[in-house]
């Protein structure tokens, strides 16, 4: 098993015949993952990469029946894209756009609240199961089909921690770029509740950075909910206060988000720390013994 | 992006947010008929700067004659203010701002910010105003509310009044209230706002509401669809070198150490500074240079990081996903070549590739150790700073 997508996932892409769309697009049809359409209005009937262009996502719903959307179309229309998938009754949605006005995610996440529908992101990489499906812009060469779930808000972190675990022969279960965002669509706890409740995940690593106060919450949920070992680390040790670090959401500001902080929670709620990036494959192997 | 004091109050003039009677002024020769424009006997000057803390730092007065006001423009008008939100060269004064005295019965504190716990726009209100509100919310919680805005009602006329109880505002003053927490939440949204803070919000002699002060930060995504925000921008009063990297769309902040970092992506950014300070060394910067990693994005990071003259070795950490990484070699020794980089440069190339792009390096002329694994690049890194 695996947490939201398999080889069963049926991807729509959203901004399809946009250069990055069609890039990943093609890496992730490499991969193995099953494309039926993609939208770009006006471009509707045409075919892209050999696969079907709809004008409206609504279109594409009734014609190829996809259950899940990848967002690629620019931050200034990515509420109405969201909105726009949601309302074709799409239950998971992946936002890969970075630069969303906040407010917009605002009224974003309270409707797709409503709708109970996922979505993960905006300002991710996205969502894998290796050996089933790629749903984001993460290279595909570095996972292995494994026991560790993974659960960030940096992309590139996010490998960092694949990869040291593909080394160390662990694997990943399913690994979700939640983004880095003030606002996401899907939090860590969400993460953590799925993972928990699969079978294929053994033990769970969560990498965190300053700002905000999700980690902490997170940290609580964990010494309540969850029963496999978490492995966490924190990046932003040395970030100093009052500047946004590239994120939107990296920033302590009033003095609260700071890694030390956010580090000392976890630890009082049981969570295992990788003290250092390099160090988050070999924790979380001495930790699976 | 952050607005002066000023500019915020132009926006709450806007929406009929009680404000004083003022003037801005940028050479000491205005200042005579900005008091006369002004009138009354007695005025307030407050020099411009993105920070606070300017009242502890000398940059506010009140004057009971135009030439000490003019004394205080000629004081700080081309000079730095430092306080404690700076750093120790300060913000440059280029312009300030002169208002009517008002006469205070009473400070209190009022703002509203976009909280990531509730996902909605918060205001925060206490009967505590014009001193640090983090120490009040630390000694004396119960002087503080917090009370979120649900985006499909607005504020309604109860969370006015529960926010009025905790002000202790009489009930004239509630209703003004309530009509000033409309007006606020519409300014908010109306400009992408992402913190508003009024503090103090005081109470006249007259028990009348008035906003002595205006804080407006605004949410860098939104910038792109607020012109007159735009035009607002005062790029004296940030970091050049962070400005200049905002231009070629880098995320650049500067540090106080002497290793350059070059990294893709925010995360990972972080986690190598980090990495660097686990070693014993210390990061001149913060620098994020985008998934791709173009020649043309990494000379711009190499030119940026250079600007700085404490920079004694410069450690490239690319963790190559989609973009193969000998193409991002290929890409930096172009750059090095083309900005002429004379101090050391330690490369990291993880992912795609990786192999290929270290042989690359590894065969240029450049001056370049090239190291697969980031702890021993890290380790390098921190010897050749040393």
């Amino acid at each position: 098993m695996s947490i939201l997508v398999d080889k069963k996932t049926r991807l729509l892409v959203q901004g399809f015949t946009g250069s990055q769309a069609t890039l990943h697009s093609e890496q992730s049809i490499e991969y193995g993952t099953n494309i039926v359409g993609g939208v770009t209005p006006g471009k509707g009937g045409q075919k892209h990469l050999d696969i079907p262009v709809f004008n409206s996502v609504h279109e594409a719903v009734e014609e190829v029946e996809p259950n899940a959307s990848i967002i690629f179309v620019p931050a200034q229309f990515c509420k109405d894209s969201i909105l726009e998938a949601a309302d074709a009754g799409i239950k998971l949605i992946i936002c890969i756009t970075e630069g969303i006005p906040t407010l917009d995610m605002l009224i974003v996440k309270k409707k797709v609240d409503e709708l109970d529908v996922t979505l993960i992101g905006p300002n991710c990489p996205g969502i894998i199961t290796p050996g089933e499906a790629k749903l984001g812009i993460m290279p595909g060469s570095i996972h292995m089909k494994g026991s560790v779930g993974i659960i960030s808000r940096s992309g590139t972190l996010t490998y960092e921690a694949v990869k040291q675990t593909s080394d160390l022969g662990l694997g990943q279960s399913t690994c979700i770029g939640i983004g880095g965002d003030p606002i996401p669509g899907t939090s860590f706890i969400d993460v953590l509740k799925m993972l928990e409740a699969d079978d294929q995940t053994k033990a769970i690593v969560m990498v965190g950075e300053i700002g905000g106060t999700a980690e902490e919450e997170a940290a609580e949920y964990i010494k309540d909910n969850v029963s496999k070992p978490v492995i966490s680390y924190i990046a932003g040790q040395t970030a100093p206060a009052g500047k946004r670090m590239g994120h939107a959401g990296a920033i302590i500001a009033g003095g609260k988000g700071t890694a030390a902080d956010k580090i000392k929670k976890l630890k009082e709620c049981g969570v295992h720390i990788a003290e250092n990036l390099l160090q988050i494959g070999t924790k979380t192997k001495e930790v699976l013994g | 992006m952050n607005l002066h004091e000023y500019q915020g109050k132009e926006l709450f003039a806007k929406f009929g947010l009680p404000v004083s009677n003022n003037a801005v002024v940028t050479s000491p020769d205005d200042v005579l008929s900005a008091c006369r424009d002004i009138g009354g006997d007695k005025w307030v000057v407050k020099a411009q700067v993105h920070a606070g803390g300017r009242g502890k730092a000398g940059g506010v007065k009140l004057v009971d004659t135009p030439e000490e006001a003019i004394e205080f423009a000629n004081h700080w008008l081309g000079n730095r203010l430092v306080t404690y939100q700076t750093d120790s060269n300060g913000q440059l004064v280029s312009s300030i701002l002169v208002e009517e005295c008002t006469d205070i019965a009473k400070e209190l504190y009022l703002s509203a910010v976009i909280d990531r716990g509730t996902q909605r726009i918060v205001f925060i209100g206490s009967s505590e105003g014009g001193v640090n509100i983090e120490e009040v919310a630390e000694k004396t919680p119960e002087k503080i509310i917090y009370e979120p805005i649900d985006p499909l009602t607005g504020p309604m006329g109860f969370q006015a009044r529960k926010i009025s109880k905790v002000l202790g505002l009489d009930n004239e003053q509630s209703k003004q209230f309530s009509k000033m927490l409309s007006q606020l939440t519409k300014l908010f949204i109306s400009y992408d706002l992402s913190l508003l803070e009024i503090n103090p919000l005081v109470i006249t002699q007259g028990g009348k509401l008035h906003c002595l002060d205006a804080k407006i930060n605004i949410d860098s995504n939104a910038i792109y669809r607020q012109p007159e925000i735009q035009a607002m921008r005062d790029l004296s009063q940030e970091d050049p070198r962070e400005a200049e990297a905002a231009k070629s769309d880098l995320s650049y902040v500067s540090l106080d150490g002497n290793i350059g970092c070059m990294v893709n992506g925010a995360g990972l950014a972080m986690g190598t500074m980090d990495t660097i300070k686990y070693f014993g060394g210390s990061p001149a910067n913060f620098l994020d240079v985008g998934g791709t990693a173009t020649q043309e994005r990494v000379s711009k990071a190499f030119k940026l990081i250079l600007a700085d003259p404490e920079v004694k070795v410069v450690l490239v950490n690319i963790f190559g996903g989609i973009v193969r990484c000998d193409l991002i070699a290929e890409g930096i020794l172009a750059a090095i070549e083309e900005v002429g980089v004379s101090i050391p440069v330690v490369v990291r190339l993880e992912g795609n590739n990786a192999d290929i792009g270290s042989d690359i390096l590894a065969k240029s002329n450049a001056a370049i150790e090239s190291l697969n694994n980031l702890e021993e690049a890290s380790k390098k890194a921190v010897e050749l700073s040393k």
